[in-house]
């Protein structure tokens, strides 16, 4: 088959602004306004990423634990700052989301570590760090809002336990088990449907990079199961810090938003 | 014998404003006792005080004697059980419903203690099987009453019970419960905003009006024509 020379990384990526290029074209065309915000979007992608790939080139080389250690506990406290916001109305929610977060992650990627699946190298434990914390992110926000709703909507049905002399945590289980549920089904779908439906992120690039495909399935297989198992830790944390947010030691609900 | 409930110049708070005001009351072992007053008077905060959804100070509620702030809170709930406006029947049968706070406890009711509860508050055993989704706003008012009732209650405290049911129901429920009252020797505090019911079942009102205990005494008193009771005003319309 006839193929075209492919140019070097740098000419690619100015050649791939041409379908910026056209977006902007299309924007103005139809008077969508979103001109300013590609170009914005597209200068912050380049400079967020070169000072990622920078950092990450740093941190490969040096090779230190303690260096990995500190990148982890900046993404993870980022992403809990992030799910805390996400999660506004639930008493405490920053250190309610990175206590969760942390707890899934930290778990997640030891267990990896334990079982060698991955070793504790910034290679392969930086990136995959990445998938967790982002998923982790994303079900601690999910459970979080669902707890805050249910709570607040199901206040008559909890006071009714309550009054019938249930813990805080007995008048609440019905709720944390729906919270932790739509937190992980997420995850579950797409577990299911994975590579029916698209080719994921971690498979496409280790196939674009030359890889075979089967060894880039196994990989996305891992990444699937470590996925599932970080939204059940961190689900679980965010489910049992959040409900008890809204109760006192007295078994009386206490914070309810107006 | 002291008195069932004791509260004792219980002033309450919340979000800084007074809901409460120096409130003092005492109601028998026994006794049924109205909490009459206009909505917004604190009757409902007082009542969650007693078994408290709502903390209330130290050493101001005292049930059989005991600073219920010292109760351990779980046995408090089951000594003063409670029966809200609204009823929440959880999914699932009545039965289920009924041994709802006993199971809480891990010891489900057995099928004939169901039966007697069911027959405490006018309702046949067969509907025990029933799914609680089904039932009328009367019906499922007084399986919410048995289900107080499983957890063994010294005092019941009513929450404007009736005021979601139609006149015939309500007044079922005022029967059923003037039966408990006798039968089981129950100390009832039922708050209501209807002077007529009031006068109907209650052995003794406390006027409640902006967190104060403003008129006390029995109906029969208390709504005598031309007597100079707040209460008789509150009952004619012409309470400030």
């Amino acid at each position: 088959m006839f193929e075209l020379p492919v140019m070097n990384e740098l000419t690619r990526v100015l050649a791939s602004l041409f379908l910026v290029l056209m977006a902007a074209l299309i924007s103005r065309w139809q008077h969508l306004d979103l001109e300013k915000q590609m170009l914005v979007a597209v200068v912050r992608a380049f400079i967020q990423l070169t000072l990622i790939g920078y950092a990450l080139t740093y941190i490969f080389d040096i090779d230190n634990p303690l260096a990995i250690l500190l990148i982890l506990s900046i993404m993870t406290l980022i992403a809990g700052y992030t799910s805390g916001n996400r999660a506004a109305g639930v008493p405490h929610a920053r250190p309610v989301a990175l206590l969760s977060i942390s707890m899934g992650v930290f778990l997640t990627l030891g267990l990896l570590v334990a079982l060698r699946v991955f070793s504790f190298t910034p290679q392969q434990i930086i990136p995959i760090a990445g998938i967790v914390i982002g998923n982790s992110m994303n079900v601690c926000s999910l459970v979080m809002r669902r707890i805050k709703d249910e709570v607040n909507g199901r206040r008559l049905e909890i006071e009714t336990a309550l009054a019938l002399g249930a813990t805080r945590r007995q008048a609440s289980d019905p709720y944390l088990k729906m919270a932790l549920q739509s937190g992980m089904m997420p995850i579950i779908d797409s577990t299911k449907t994975v590579g029916l439906i698209q080719l994921p992120g971690a498979m496409t690039g280790m196939i674009l990079a030359g890889a075979l495909p089967l060894e880039a399935v196994q990989l996305q297989m891992i990444v699937m199961y470590m996925l599932i198992g970080a939204a059940a830790f961190t689900g679980l944390g965010a489910a049992f810090l959040s409900y008890r947010q809204f109760f006192n030691k007295t078994h009386q609900l206490v914070s309810l938003e107006s | 014998m002291g008195p069932a409930i004791r509260i004792q110049n219980l002033t309450l708070y919340r979000n800084e404003q007074r809901v409460l005001d120096d409130v003092s009351i005492e109601i028998a072992g026994g006794e049924l006792v109205c909490l009459l007053g206009p909505s917004g008077g604190g009757k409902s905060s007082l009542l969650r005080c007693i078994n408290r959804l709502t903390e209330p100070p130290a050493g101001t509620i005292f049930l059989g004697g005991e600073d219920v702030t010292s109760i351990d809170v779980l046995s408090l709930r089951r000594q003063a059980g409670m029966v809200f406006q609204q009823v929440v029947l959880y999914p699932g049968s009545v039965a289920e419903n009924v041994s709802f706070g006993t199971a809480l406890q891990n010891r489900p009711l057995p099928n004939d203690e169901i039966a007697r509860l069911l027959a405490l508050v006018d309702l046949p055993s067969d509907l025990a099987e029933q799914d609680s989704q089904t039932l009328s706003g009367g019906q499922a008012q007084r399986v919410a009453i048995a289900r107080t009732l499983a957890t063994e209650p010294s005092a019941i405290l009513l929450d404007e019970p009736t005021s979601a049911l139609d006149p015939a129901a309500t007044r079922r429920v005022e029967e059923t419960m003037l039966k408990l009252q006798q039968a089981l020797g129950l100390t009832l505090l039922w708050v209501t905003h209807l002077p007529e019911q009031a006068q109907r079942i209650a052995d003794r009102i406390y006027l409640l009006d902006k967190g104060r205990v403003v008129d006390e005494g029995k109906p029969e008193h208390l709504f005598r024509p031309g007597s100079d009771h707040l209460t008789a005003d509150f009952a004619a319309g012409e309470m400030d």
